[in-house]
């Protein structure tokens, strides 16, 4: 088992930082590629515990399928990704690394949680089934700490009046909420971010983002966050990684990125969006 | 041609057998095919082909032969293999295992109706295969597809008198052997499409009903 290496990265608490100071996330020249499209291509870069991360760049650059692989919905054709130590796509069995099992997976995700673009809470669960459901059943907490970690979240993104409802009954803003306190019950070391504002009416993004960030200043979870709100990424960001083709190429912390861009491509996508 | 209300007393109680045998051939049918059709979708959900490719197989080879050749199939072919079923067990599973390959359909529709995002949020939050079916995908599948499984409550039960073939006296095979040794058919045979409409429309209810507790 590969948590023999690393014994301190199999407790699932979003509070203890993982491998002191190194990094949570590490992909190691990953390629990945549909049919003859490569759309990742020998992908270097790491993550350290504790930093936001913002991940920007054209559409179909790869962005979503960095968050995608994180959250093994996609696997890689070439490389490793590593989180907390522990390999996500593959597993070590007798010295040799070999495609990672359901279980090693479940195992290493664990430490992942991801908000989504189209929120994708539950429909048929209330606010607080939404949010205990994972919890008791993955973690094995009781019912009634799961709701004490509920409530607490909800207070946090201002939804304590919602907690019986459905999401049906909920705005897009709302349901984004309540889909991030989801995320956090998990008690997750990193936390996954894509375009959590797109599809919501402009009115309800500051909300939103003024729950992220808070999540970014008060905790010290780890983020990585694909957004074209670039104004909020330069809030909240440690670095920002600039995506072209499915390479990064520039990257930096966001004053500079923001302000004074070295490559040309990094500079027209700039302008485009700003 | 006159009514004669006395033919309509003497079929009474061959009727109240007749309407025991179809009330139970369509509640345990049902049952059977809305259990065993659950089973053949989420088989062939499964990461395994070995288990998609027999139960498409099989589903489609039940699906696509007449339920008549699978009643008389069932009660003389299972008794050679040291099976043997009373006429009214045999009918029931025929009926079951026949409109489980109709109900798998519509399972399969409702499931692949639940949006690829519910998915995608259970594997985000690692929930176990069990919970993401149980808690997750069946609720959301299930209560979209229920008036499509009602309408094969209602097919099932009008395929109910086959069953008479294999012995298993439904209301309709009752009128009949009563024809036989009275040469009466037209009270017996009005009275039990009576019954068929008479236990139809509660059918109907039902179901309705059931849809409006799960459509929400
Ligand atoms: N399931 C898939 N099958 C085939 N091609 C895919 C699939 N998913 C993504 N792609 C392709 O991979 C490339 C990268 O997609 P990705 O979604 O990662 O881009 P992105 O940077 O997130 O773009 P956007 O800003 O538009 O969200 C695109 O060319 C896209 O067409
Ligand atoms: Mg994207």
């Amino acid at each position: 088992m590969s948590a023999e290496k690393n014994p301190s990265t199999t407790a699932n608490g979003g509070t203890n930082p993982a491998v002191d100071g190194s990094e949570l996330i590490k992909f190691d020249n990953v390629t990945k590629r549909y049919g003859s499209n490569v759309v990742l291509d020998n992908l270097c870069f790491d993550v350290s515990s504790g930093k936001h991360v913002t991940l920007i760049g054209p559409s179909g650059s790869g962005k979503t399928t960095i968050l995608r692989l994180l959250m093994t919905l996609v696997k890689p054709d070439e490389g490793t990704i590593k989180v907390a130590g522990d390999y996500l796509s593959h597993e070590e069995k007798n010295g040799k690394l070999v495609p990672a099992g359901e279980r090693h997976q479940r195992e290493v995700r664990k430490n992942i949680g991801m908000v989504f673009q189209q929120f994708n809470l539950f429909p048929n669960m209330k606010v607080l089934r939404n949010i205990t459901e994972a919890p008791v059943h993955v973690l094995g907490l009781g019912k009634d700490e799961a709701e004490q970690r509920a409530r607490e979240l909800l207070e946090m993104v201002g939804l304590t009046d919602h907690i019986d409802k459905y999401p049906s009954q909920l705005s897009g803003g709302q349901q984004q909420r309540v889909a991030i306190a989801r995320a956090l019950a998990m008690r997750p070391q990193v936390l996954l971010l894509d375009e959590v504002t797109s599809a919501l009416d402009p009115e309800l993004v500051a909300g939103v983002l003024d729950v992220l960030r808070d999540i970014a200043h008060s905790t010290d979870i780890t983020m990585l966050c694909v957004t074209h709100e670039m104004n909020f990424a330069r809030d909240i960001s440690d670095d920002v990684l600039m995506f072209d083709a499915g390479r990064v190429i520039e990257s930096g912390a966001p004053e500079k990125i923001f302000t004074d861009p070295e490559h040309e491509r990094t500079r027209e996508f700039l302008s485009a969006v700003l | 041609m006159t009514w004669d209300w006395s033919a309509v007393g003497d079929f009474m109680p061959r009727f109240w057998d007749g309407v025991l045998v179809t009330l139970q051939a369509l509640v345990l049918g049902s049952l059977i095919a809305f259990a065993l059709g659950l089973i053949w979708a989420m088989a062939q959900r499964s990461p395994l082909k070995v288990v998609r490719w027999p139960v498409v197989a099989v589903t489609e080879f039940i699906r696509n032969t007449p339920l008549l050749v699978q009643l008389f199939f069932l009660f003389y072919v299972l008794p050679e293999w040291g099976v043997t079923l009373s006429a009214l067990t045999t009918g029931v599973v025929g009926l079951g295992l026949h409109y489980s390959t109709y109900t798998a359909e519509v399972y399969r529709a409702g499931i692949d109706g639940v949006p690829v995002g519910q998915w995608e949020a259970c594997t985000a939050l690692s929930l176990p295969r069990s919970r993401t079916w149980g808690a997750v995908i069946l609720p959301q599948a299930i209560r979209r597809v229920v008036p499509a499984l009602g309408n094969y409550v209602i097919a099932m039960l009008k395929d109910s008198p086959m069953i008479a073939v294999i012995g298993a006296l439904e209301m309709l095979g009752q009128a009949r052997q009563f024809t036989a040794s009275t040469f009466q058919p037209t009270e017996p045979i009005t009275v039990v499409g009576i019954a068929f409409i008479l236990i139809a429309y509660p059918a109907s209810l039902l179901m309705r009903a059931l849809e409006r507790r799960l459509v929400r």
